[in-house]
């Protein structure tokens, strides 16, 4: 009606969502209230926030693994639904979840088979992905025999087998050690920019938002809302140099600051990485 | 492969143990039993009631009975076996069925779950006793053309009602075993129930499916020998247990060779059962590294 239909350049356009729980017994958390959001096609966007302010909530809203208790959400300018259905995106989770039964070159082919990609194709695009996230001696392995962040890997290519317009992913290189973490940082800001694809990223760690995305989105705490939306804007070209330099600090104090709005002391649950 | 042989080494040694017990108890406990304030406790230890064990394989050996052309006892026996192993096979398959196809429904109908689950546990406190010939009777009436209805079918169907509800609680529990993780994740892939089914439950059910299997099997078998006693039917162990123990006055060692053949039935269960999961090691990985 009056709402203007959402336009398609925006890969993610949620409006005026809210989520509430009932707890049982009349009781109900808000997990979010009244929760707006635009992120452009291509865009990479960071959820950050204490633990508990609906990151989880809101991505799996996106992913239509939930539904709202109010307001809209539309991907690429269909409903989270049709979308979910038409295949519009991609998602990773913080476990793995990768079936045990399946090899790794198998889990990462997993889409693609449910979507009867022909063989051919199927294999090539698995080696193509298993070469990006460094596992192509692992091809054959089987979950139980990878550490956990190699099994996360695999689940990261799993959410690129089919080259998807919009990532969508919570917490994934939180079972990382560090430097494994940059290194596929790097990678993914480069698939993202590569490919196109837009991402909604979830993270607890302030630098690696920075150093990812456009746009962070800082939330609170019962009820979730979004309390600020830093512009990082630092450029298309993200090198490791990028960690050293003065506008990077300057937009990991801006997060920072934003999170802090109301207390001295960090935010429990925030890891100050 | 060396567990395979520790197993079976181990297997042979507790039936040796078993058998060094009852000839040492034999040898060493008091003719009458023991009883305490009228109740009996332990056996009695004459040859009536306990035959020594050569004397049962020796028996084994000689013909059934004294007319001529008397087959041995443990060929008579050993056919009968396989005969009613057969029986016990076409129960556990109608079964499995069964079991299999109730889970489905209760998994993807969670109304189904709670309206079906508490007859099938009602199902399984009927006595077998009463049901047997209940079927038998029933069975007698079915004749469709040339097909007609005969006695062993009557213990396949009592034999699949036994081993439907191990197969049915087994499949339900594994069908419903993947985390949310993994279902979310098929919703993501817009899967829809049927791929879900084939890419997710059905192999996470392995683990679950195999010891159901087991349990279906020997209820199989229990199921068979029971009704073959009940209802008389020809050719089965059941039948010769009751047989030969009708003669025990006169030949006790002669009992023990169908009792035997019914013990080796539910080892070949268990084996082809342990067999089948030797097969599908990727879908046991997770009991594996457990
Ligand atoms: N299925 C549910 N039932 C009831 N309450 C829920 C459910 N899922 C989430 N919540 C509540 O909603 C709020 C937000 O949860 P959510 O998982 O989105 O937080 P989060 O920001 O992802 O936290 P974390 O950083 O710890 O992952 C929490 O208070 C949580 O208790
Ligand atoms: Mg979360």
């Amino acid at each position: 009606m009056s709402i203007p239909a959402p336009s398609s350049a925006s890969a993610v356009d949620v409006r005026g969502v809210s989520r509430v729980f009932r707890t049982g017994k009349g009781q109900s958390v808000t997990a979010l209230d009244d929760v707006s959001l635009t992120v452009a096609a291509g865009q990479f966007v960071s959820l950050i926030g204490p633990s508990g302010c609906g990151k989880s909530t809101l991505l799996r809203l996106i992913a239509d693994l939930d539904t709202p208790t109010g307001g809209e959400i539309h991907v690429f300018g269909k409903t989270a639904r049709q979308a979910r259905l038409n295949q519009a995106y991609g998602i990773a989770f913080q476990s793995a979840g990768l079936l045990p039964w399946r090899t790794v070159a198998a889990n990462i082919e997993l889409p693609l088979h449910l979507h009867n990609v022909p063989r051919a194709r199927r294999a090539e695009r698995v080696r193509e992905l298993i070469e990006l996230v460094g596992l192509a001696d692992f091809a054959a392995s089987f979950p139980d025999q990878l550490s956990g962040g190699m099994q996360q890997r695999v689940a990261i290519a799993r959410s690129l087998a089919e080259s998807p317009g919009l990532l969508l992913m919570d917490e994934p290189f939180g079972a990382l050690d560090e430097m494994t973490r940059e290194r596929m940082q790097a990678e993914l800001v480069r698939i993202s920019a590569e490919t196109g694809a837009a991402v909604v990223f979830v993270t607890h760690s302030i630098p690696e938002a920075v150093f990812l995305s456009d746009r962070v989105v800082v939330m609170s705490p019962r009820p979730g809302r979004i309390r600020a939306i830093v512009d990082v804007s630092l450029g298309e070209v993200r090198g490791e140099l990028l960690r050293e330099e003065a506008g990077f600090f300057a937009a990991v104090t801006e997060v920072r600051e934003a999170l802090h709005l109301d207390q001295a002391a960090p935010a429990r649950g925030m890891d100050l990485r | 492969m060396m567990r395979l042989w520790r197993r079976l080494g181990l297997g042979a040694l507790s039936i040796v143990l078993l058998a060094l017990l009852w000839e040492a108890y034999k040898a060493v406990g008091p003719a009458g039993g023991v009883d305490m304030a009228g109740l009996q406790l332990l056996p009695r230890t004459t040859d009536l009631a306990m035959p020594h064990i050569a004397d049962m394989v020796i028996r084994a050996l000689e013909p059934v009975n004294s007319s001529a052309g008397s087959a041995p006892v443990w060929i008579a026996v050993l056919l009968a076996g396989v005969s009613s192993l057969g029986t016990a096979s076409v129960g556990l398959l109608i079964g499995s069925v069964i079991g299999v196809l109730l889970a489905l429904l209760m998994q993807r109908f969670r109304l189904a779950e709670s309206a079906v689950l508490p007859w099938l546990v009602l199902s399984q406190t009927v006595p077998l006793i009463a049901l047997a010939p209940l079927i038998v009777s029933w069975g007698g009436r079915v004749q469709i053309g040339a097909f007609e209805w005969e006695r062993w079918m009557s213990v396949a169907v009592i034999a699949a009602y036994l081993a439907f509800f191990p197969m049915a609680v087994g499949a339900l529990r594994g069908l419903q075993s993947p985390d949310a993780i993994h279902t979310e994740l098929m919703r993501s892939y817009a899967a829809g129930w049927w791929k879900s089914l084939l890419y997710l439950r059905l192999p996470a059910s392995v683990p679950f499916l195999l010891p159901a299997l087991r349990l279906g099997a020997a209820s199989a078998i229990i199921g068979t020998v029971v009704a073959e006693v009940s209802t008389g039917a020809k050719g089965g162990i059941g039948r010769l247990i009751i047989e030969y123990a009708q003669s025990g006055s006169s030949d006790p060692a002669k009992a023990y060779a169908p009792i035997a053949v019914a013990v080796v039935m539910g080892l070949i269960a268990a084996g082809v059962v342990a067999a089948l999961g030797l097969l599908l090691p990727r879908y046991r990985r997770n009991e594996i590294s457990a």
